[in-house]
């Protein structure tokens, strides 16, 4: 554990184990679009519809599981000070905003002609349209200010608090009376979907959060080369601040010397 | 086929979102990979002109 | 103290505080988060007439009455009280008798409900047709009355309800 949170250590992991996730991600993806384009049947009150399901479920589900990844990278962060930590929240954030985009827009597209409308400000939907916020806000924060370490506390600060939005979501269609249904697959009582239409669902939710752990170890690296390149930057401009400083003093003896 | 194409009447809904749910997700990924890229040659770039200086 | 248990104790301490603060919060704002009202809501609230609302529920079976000039008067019914709803316009695709329903509009002075827009709200239950019918043939399930199939095949249930029905 506390090997990974050695950013060169992390970074070779990543590296080595990122070509098998993808590989799975490609897979379990295909298989599940198979199941839920061709295989599955329709619902027998949506018709067809039910496929955006396949889409639709599994966005908003990796939308919480990103933020909640953030959420516990961002404690590490605040207790701990781990770079990697940072470089990990710091990663999931454009991962998380993308799927949480992803189940605002299906979502749309499935209400438009089962609810009769795209948009309504029930406690789900409004609450789901906050988490993509709280993501753009983090990643709005991470890039206002300057001093990457300050930036690291800040954004973690503002991950944590937003974090109360995730039980929000989760519960709202049984705290609320909401236009959004209550939940089919997490329930007490075991899913209320039948079998041909929950498996192609769970097929596209692990090929979901398989994706979701490639795109998060690929930008993960990012962030990292990211932070090697800054420090290598900085360094460089110290030394040629010095350089430069040296130089200057030598012009002024001989005029030539200062190309 | 085209019957299967159709989705029911609702072929706009449902590519709309298959559709949508490709774009973002490999966009997603390409860009990865090319910010990976540019950022491992600017690395390498960085550390040998360190090393010739 | 070590610096890193400070750290944890403030974490920790400013997590429960802002938890408390958005419980706080959101049962104060209770009335405002609920998107509509049910039947019963609405006689426990007494609203005044015609101030614009939602309303919701379930459409109650065989209550659907079309004119010919496009309007629809149907009920609304939470299984324990029912609301007459009148609409003029395009209803969405699944609306359905025994489906979900969320009405906006205003109570009439008699009672009734005036709807400006009508959006059909779906149940998590999902099967594919031929299920759905196996399981009304069987007489396992009756949807119109707004139970869900779990409740209705459970053996105890079916004593309790020897009709099948639960009004």
């Amino acid at each position: 554990m506390f090997q990974l949170a050695n950013p060169r250590r992390f970074y070779d992991l990543a590296q080595r184990l990122e070509p098998w996730v993808w590989a799975i991600a490609a897979i379990l993806l295909s298989y599940g679009l198979y199941l839920g384009l061709i295989v599955s049947p329709p619902d027998y009150q949506q018709g067809e519809t039910v496929r955006i399901m396949f889409v639709h479920v599994p966005a908003a589900w990796i939308a919480m599981m990103a933020y909640s990844g953030m959420a516990v990278a961002s404690i590490s962060s605040l207790i701990w000070r781990h770079v990697v930590a940072d470089l990990f929240a710091k990663a999931s954030a454009p991962v998380g905003a993308g799927f949480t985009f992803l189940a605002l827009v299906t979502g749309s597209l499935w209400g438009r002609p089962m609810w009769g409308t795209y948009w309504v400000w029930d406690a789900r939907l409004t609450s789901v349209l906050i988490l993509f916020f709280l993501y753009l806000g983090y990643m709005a924060l991470w890039s206002a200010i300057e001093d990457q370490t300050k930036a690291a506390r800040a954004a973690a600060v503002l991950c944590l608090v937003g974090a109360i939005n995730l039980p929000i979501i989760k519960f709202s269609v049984d705290w609320w009376n909401t236009l959004h249904q209550p939940a089919s697959v997490a329930r007490l009582g075991g899913p209320s979907i039948h079998p041909a239409i929950l498996t192609p669902l769970l097929v596209m939710g692990i090929a979901y959060m398989v994706l979701y752990l490639a795109m998060v170890l690929q930008r993960t690296r990012i962030e990292i080369l990211e932070h090697r390149l800054a420090l290598a930057l900085a360094a460089d401009a110290s030394r040629a601040d010095r350089d430069t400083s040296t130089l200057s003093h030598r012009s002024a003896h001989s005029p030539e010397g200062a190309l | 086929m085209s019957e299967y194409l159709a989705m029911g009447g609702y072929a706009a809904f449902i590519w709309s979102a298959y559709g949508i749910s490709v774009v973002v997700l490999s966009g997603l990924t390409i860009f990865g990979f090319r910010r990976l890229d540019r950022l491992q040659s600017a690395l390498r770039e960085f550390d040998s002109e360190r090393g010739r200086s | 103290m070590r610096r890193r248990t400070q750290r944890l104790w403030f974490v920790v301490g400013g997590l429960s505080v802002l938890s408390v603060a958005a419980a706080l919060v959101l049962s104060a704002m209770s009335d405002n988060l609920v998107f509509f009202y049910s039947p019963t809501d609405l006689i426990k609230k007494a609203p005044p007439v015609g101030r614009m609302l939602r309303i919701g529920g379930l459409v109650e079976a065989g209550s659907v009455r079309r004119s010919d000039d496009g309007s629809v008067a149907f009920v609304v019914t939470d299984t324990n009280k029912t609301l007459a709803v009148s609409y003029h316009g395009l209803l969405p695709d699944l609306f359905r008798e025994g489906q979900g329903v969320v009405a906006q509009g205003r109570l009439q002075p008699d009672g009734t409900f005036a709807a400006a827009e009508v959006l059909a709200r779906h149940d998590e239950n999902y099967m594919p047709p031929e299920v759905a019918k196996a399981l009304k043939d069987q007489g396992m399930w009756h949807p119109e009355d707004g139970k869900k199939p779990g409740q209705q095949t459970a053996p105890a249930a079916m004593l309790d309800r020897p009709s099948g029905g639960g009004q």
